[in-house]
């Protein structure tokens, strides 16, 4: 019989205990890439393994833990000085973003990379009040890129998505280049700006703590329009064709900016956690050459699993405008776990 | 209310909320996802550890202790809201051994500021300040009662303003990603705050 941690529906996860999962997982980080990163174990926090680096900008992000590589993935040379981990789907707290800007700030300045949800926010903007009331200078760069979320005043406006994963990459290269704090803070900013992105997920997620599905999908439907925290979507709908399934998030993400002809764009495909990398291309294919036809020029991409929902099938599409400095930036050399080029 | 009494809220909030994480994870489960019975647990659990043993002589103190922990502990859009509310309730009452009816209500009042300001939150949005507010009008209006009476009709009133969130579609937190699908669920939000309330009126009945 599987183990059912006291709860009656069994669950398939490797697993020991629910609560040991966040803890367990770090020290397995830390065994895994000691080259790259350190792991504090109370608050629980990753900086990278030759923090603080004298006079540079740190770049620190943070969010709950089941969007594996991010964040922890993306520390290193290049790219995240640390990360802050918090429960499943949880954000993390003031005392643990408190505690990693101070063993990360160089004397320059830390900029915080937050994702648009409520508790991140209100954890992040404690955390900051803190550091600033002990004299660390600080910068927020808050990601919203959702376009499935209508921004408007009656909702907590757009969450961060792909779009996280690109601004922790050029931020983590301008800070590398040198970069002053409001410099490095102010292009992280653009490249929110600059970036859109949707989502569909084709099965539900299992947090360990619940012990079921965060929402139930038949066998023949989708949820559009998905976050990363197994929240269900705007809709749903019947499963379509891969081709299809890419014009439905391709459409929203493109008209949004709008991404207009003759434009450079890095294409992001990203797997939910549950997908394989070969259904990623086949998004990928499709997805470029909707691009194309647009008129816009696909000159980087990244396809694969880098802002994840535990378990869950899915894909999200995330386009970024960018200009010469954002691709300089995306082109310096990163050494991570989950990201690693130029090294 | 004393020290002491102020000790057995928390202690009866912790098993309260322990008792139902898994109903407030179920409301989590519908309309967010699916840690608030979890967060609210492991937090509740935190501070019951912190106050054993905690000096009793003053109240705000016992406070500042259970809102800087849950602060620490919870995580999310409730650790800081939770948190807020007991660090503001802290403020207004550090330093007295025992609060009257007029330093509770003020003491309530101040962490539903508090919580308002961080979360922005109106009423209606579904939200905990649907649990709070009410709670906080019952408490006011119940003249000529006891203080357990009166602490029982603002228990009262949380419980329905709790169940008032469900009609409502959310304006606030992950609740509102979904639009009007939000609307026919009961805030989890407003659910443990009403617990909390709860447990502060059996409290100070016993």
């Amino acid at each position: 019989m599987l183990p059912s941690f006291g709860i009656l529906r069994p669950m398939k996860k490797l697993l020991n205990a629910p609560s040991d999962l966040v803890k367990e997982a770090l020290a397995g980080m830390a065994l895994a890439h000691p080259d790259l990163l350190r792991v504090h174990v109370d608050p629980a926090f990753l900086v990278r393994a030759d923090a603080p680096v004298r006079g540079k900008v740190a770049v620190l992000s943070g969010g709950g833990s089941g969007h594996e590589p991010l964040h922890g993935g993306f520390v290193g040379r290049g790219m995240l000085d640390a990360a802050c981990p918090g429960a499943v789907f949880t954000s993390p707290t003031p005392d643990q973003i408190l505690e990693a800007t101070r063993a990360v700030d160089g004397g320059a300045g830390v900029v915080h990379v937050v994702k648009n949800y409520t508790g991140d926010v209100m954890n992040f903007e404690m955390a900051g009040e803190l550091a600033r009331d002990m004299g660390i200078s600080t910068e927020t760069v808050l990601v919203n890129d959702d376009v499935a979320v209508q921004n408007s005043l009656y909702t907590a406006g757009r969450r961060g998505v792909g779009t996280t994963v690109l601004v922790e990459k050029i931020c983590g290269a301008a800070a590398e280049a040198g970069r002053a704090l409001a410099d490095v803070a102010a292009l992280g900013r653009r490249v929110n700006e600059h970036g859109r992105s949707m989502g569909i997920a084709l099965t539900p997620c299992t947090v360990p703590h619940a012990g079921k599905p965060s929402f139930e999908l038949g066998p023949d439907e989708m949820e559009v329009g998905i976050g990363i925290h197994g929240e269900p979507g705007r809709r749903r709908a019947k499963i379509e064709s891969a081709d299809r399934i890419t014009e439905m998030l391709m459409e929203p993400v493109l008209d949004d900016l709008p991404f207009r002809a003759g434009k450079d764009v890095l294409l992001f495909v990203n797997g939910l956690g549950g997908t394989p990398l070969l259904e990623l291309y086949v998004v990928f294919r499709k997805a470029h050459e909707i691009a194309a036809a647009r008129g816009l020029r696909v000159v980087r991409s990244l396809v694969g699993p880098y802002i994840t929902s535990l378990e869950m099938a899915g894909v999200s599409i995330t386009l970024l405008e960018v200009d010469e400095e954002m691709v300089r930036y995306w082109d310096a050399p990163v050494h991570t776990a989950a990201l690693r080029w130029g090294v | 209310m004393n020290g002491d009494a102020v000790a057995r809220w928390i202690e009866r909030a912790a098993g309260l909320i322990g008792d139902n994480e898994k109903y407030l994870t179920e409301l989590d489960a519908a309309i967010g996802d699916s840690d608030h019975g979890a967060n609210m647990a492991r937090g509740f659990a935190a501070v019951r550890g912190k106050l054993a043993g905690h000096p009793r002589d003053d109240v705000g103190a016992i406070l500042k202790t259970v809102g800087m922990t849950l602060l620490s502990t919870i995580g999310g859009a409730s650790g800081p809201l939770y948190g807020t509310l007991f660090l503001e309730a802290a403020k207004v009452s550090a330093g007295k051994a025992e609060l009257d009816r007029g330093a509770i209500l003020q003491s309530l009042s101040a962490g539903l500021a508090g919580i308002q300001k961080r979360g922005k939150a109106e009423p209606l949005d579904k939200t905990m300040v649907d649990a709070l507010g009410p709670a906080i009008r019952a408490f006011e209006g119940a003249e000529g009662v006891s203080l357990a009476e009166a602490l029982g009709r603002a228990a009262e009133a949380a419980r329905q303003g709790a169940e008032a969130t469900i009609p409502i579609v959310a304006r606030k937190g992950r609740a509102s990603y979904l639009g009007e699908r939000s609307a026919g669920h009961q805030d989890p939000g407003a659910t443990s705050m009403w617990l909390l309330l709860r447990s502060l009126a059996e409290a100070a009945a016993e």
